[in-house]
């Protein structure tokens, strides 16, 4: 019993890294960037509801809302002030130093702001959860939500995707960026959708990721955000079905290894992962392949 | 003289300049015990930079894991000191123990050479930061002790080593090696990157160094003229890491305790360095040494700055990156300024 305890541990947990992973494949898949900073946009939207949720002290639907929002903003304004000037740069490396860049920020402008003093965070999640098995098996209100919520964003994005026009646009620019300009398609403009997106996906990971974990601080989503590369990547990156797959099973290989392992190795075997993979096949579970042209 | 060496000479003048200025100073006792301490860790911190700069700007890739082979350099010595400190005397022990720091780092260097260069930009960055967080992790979970029957191994904890009542731990786990001989001094240090620099500007300005700037300039074109792009990104890559590791073995022989803990070598550190590459001039290997020293005194001089000295950098990367880099910006610098700053463009090319 107590197996499949952590094994929904595990499912919650990969739900989280999901989320955060279809911000980085989306991003990835349309921007052909690392956006390094997207694990620290997970922090500032907690401490966002932690601000909010201190300030009103009521509903954190409230904070939560106001997040978004905010984080939507933040995931914009950096595409236009740091990421669109590099863009068509010499060097792929000029991006990626600026998304460090960005990051380390982040990071710095929450430390001055909030302090390193690590802050408890109120679970947004008020449900107790179920008890199964006559009281054997335990499940937490933050877990179902978790995978509840994870599980109808993918819904939704899918959709989205393939049933809109400007997911189709995603698309299209996401294969060939030039073709996709002849065809009227606003290249600039989607591509900042997608940071839209998938900056408002990071604000909800960290709501669920500071409820089921409470202690925030400024480095708070660097590590979440770096494993959650490895489940974009370990599901193929580009792909949204993808980064749920690789998500659920990193957060079930990584609870699963902290437990019948050991705790100090289970960040090794996670980023284990991410070497064999990208050795063995390196375009993921469910990725495409690209040819490269001379 | 051709151009090249005398560049070459003028770095190795400001570093033997800039040893002879600080020792003077603390001959005539101008220097603070403080400021005094800060000294050796310069030194490492700029012959990490330079290896950085050797990968990042040479070989034109970027690795955010380099403190992982600093790591692997400092433990793999201190191991060794701590072990022969009363057997050996001082000078050979400490010159047997940059031998193995720099030969495991190096070793490791290849070793993961070998799966990470394969990668390209993105994967090849996160994967050198996966393996630099590997590196800390194992070595955090890492238990030796010595006792009369030899060596003890554990990956669970100090008990599981099984000791007679005479052992005692040498890697302590999290708690790591305490008790290094202080070996490393501000000379030595200025010694192992003068030899670090003469050995990188060497590579750079030699046949290989040149195949190895053609593979990161156009890897396609560089193979199509018969250049193994293989072998050039793996000797670079691993030159690199050795001289990483020959920081970590100053870093060691400086510390009493030593951890590895992500505060020297978590990718953020790795990041730290990474400022010191680009603020001293990706591919300027003399700007690095200059980057590394001015950035690591100055914040400590001023205390008042240190709060918003990561805050300050950050935004300094995220300048500079878009800068020298963005294709708008440098045509609006062309036009502009015509063909006043063709050259600081050519440099970053």
């Amino acid at each position: 019993m107590s197996f499949l305890t952590y094994l929904i541990n595990g499912l919650s947990l990969g739900s989280i890294y999901a989320i955060i992973a279809l911000g980085y494949t989306m991003v990835y898949g349309i921007a052909k960037m690392l956006n390094f900073a997207h694990g620290d946009f997970i922090m500032v939207g907690c401490y966002i509801i932690f601000s909010v949720s201190a300030a009103l002290s009521g509903n954190p639907i409230i904070g939560i809302l106001i997040a978004i929002v905010l984080c939507t903003l933040l995931g914009i304004t950096t595409e236009f002030v740091a990421y669109r000037p590099l863009r068509g740069a010499a060097s792929p490396l000029a991006v990626l130093i600026t998304a460090i860049g960005v990051s380390y920020l982040l990071e710095n402008v929450a430390l001055l702001i909030f302090g390193a003093d690590i802050k408890s965070f109120t679970s947004v999640v008020k449900w107790e959860g179920i008890t199964l098995f006559d009281g054997q098996l335990k499940i937490q209100g933050v877990t179902i939500v978790t995978i509840v919520v994870s599980i109808v964003i993918l819904i939704v994005l899918q959709l989205f995707i393939n049933k809109t026009k400007q997911g189709q646009a995603m698309l299209a620019a996401s294969e060939d960026k030039g073709a996709a300009a002849l065809m009227g398609i606003n290249v600039n403009r989607t591509i900042m959708l997608t940071f839209a997106i998938g900056s408002a996906l990071a604000a909800i990971a960290g709501a669920l990721l500071c409820s089921a974990y409470p202690s925030l601080s400024p480095y708070t989503g660097a590590m979440p955000g770096i494993k959650a590369f490895v489940a974009a990547v370990l599901g193929g990156i580009g792909s949204i079905p993808g980064a749920m797959i690789g998500g659920l099973v990193l957060g079930i290989v990584e609870i699963l290894s902290k437990t019948y392992i050991s705790s100090q190795l289970s960040d090794a075997i996670v980023f284990g992962i991410l070497v064999i993979v990208l050795l063995v096949k390196p375009t993921g579970i469910l990725g495409k392949k690209y040819l490269e042209k001379v | 003289m051709s151009k090249t060496k005398r560049d070459n000479l003028i770095t190795y003048g400001i570093v033997i300049l800039a040893f002879i200025i600080f020792q003077v100073l603390s001959a005539t006792g101008n220097l603070s015990s403080h400021m005094k301490g800060l000294l050796v860790p310069m030194t490492y911190y700029a012959v990490i930079a330079v290896a950085l700069n050797l990968c990042v700007g040479i070989l034109g890739e970027l690795s955010i894991g380099h403190c992982g082979f600093m790591c692997i350099g400092a433990f793999t010595s201190a191991f060794f000191s701590k072990v022969t400190e009363e057997v050996l005397p001082t000078a050979p022990r400490f010159i047997i123990a940059f031998i193995i720091g720099i030969a495991f780092a190096a070793l490791f260097g290849f070793l993961i050479g070998i799966p990470v260069l394969r990668l390209k930009g993105d994967y090849l960055a996160i994967v050198t930061l996966a393996f630099g967080e590997i590196i800390k992790n194992v070595i955090n979970a890492f238990y030796i002790g010595v006792d009369s029957h030899g060596l003890h191994f554990s990956m669970k904890n100090a008990m599981e080593l099984n000791m007679e009542a005479d052992g005692q731990i040498i890697v302590n786990g999290a708690m790591g090696i305490t008790g290094t001989p202080h070996d490393s001094n501000f000379a030595i240090g200025i010694a192992v990157l003068l030899i670090s620099l003469f050995v990188v500007l060497n590579l750079i300005n030699s046949r290989d160094g040149r195949a190895i700037m053609a593979v990161r300039d156009n890897y396609i074109a560089a193979e199509a003229s018969g250049i193994n792009v293989t072998r050039y990104k793996m000797m670079a890559f691993t030159i690199s890491a050795a001289i990483a590791g020959a920081a970590g073995v100053l870093f060691s022989h400086n510390i009493t305790t030593l951890t590895a803990s992500s505060q020297y070598f978590g990718y953020n550190a790795s990041i730290m360095i990474l400022v010191y590459v680009v603020l001293g001039g990706i591919g300027n290997i003399r700007g690095s040494v200059i980057a590394a020293c001015i950035l690591y005194l100055l914040p400590e001089l001023l205390r008042g700055l240190n709060t918003y000295r990561m805050l300050i950098y950050s935004i300094v990367l995220i300048v500079m990156m878009i800068v020298n880099w963005s294709p708008k910006v440098i045509e609006w610098r062309k036009r502009t300024f015509g063909n006043l700053l063709k050259k600081s463009g050519k440099e970053m090319a």
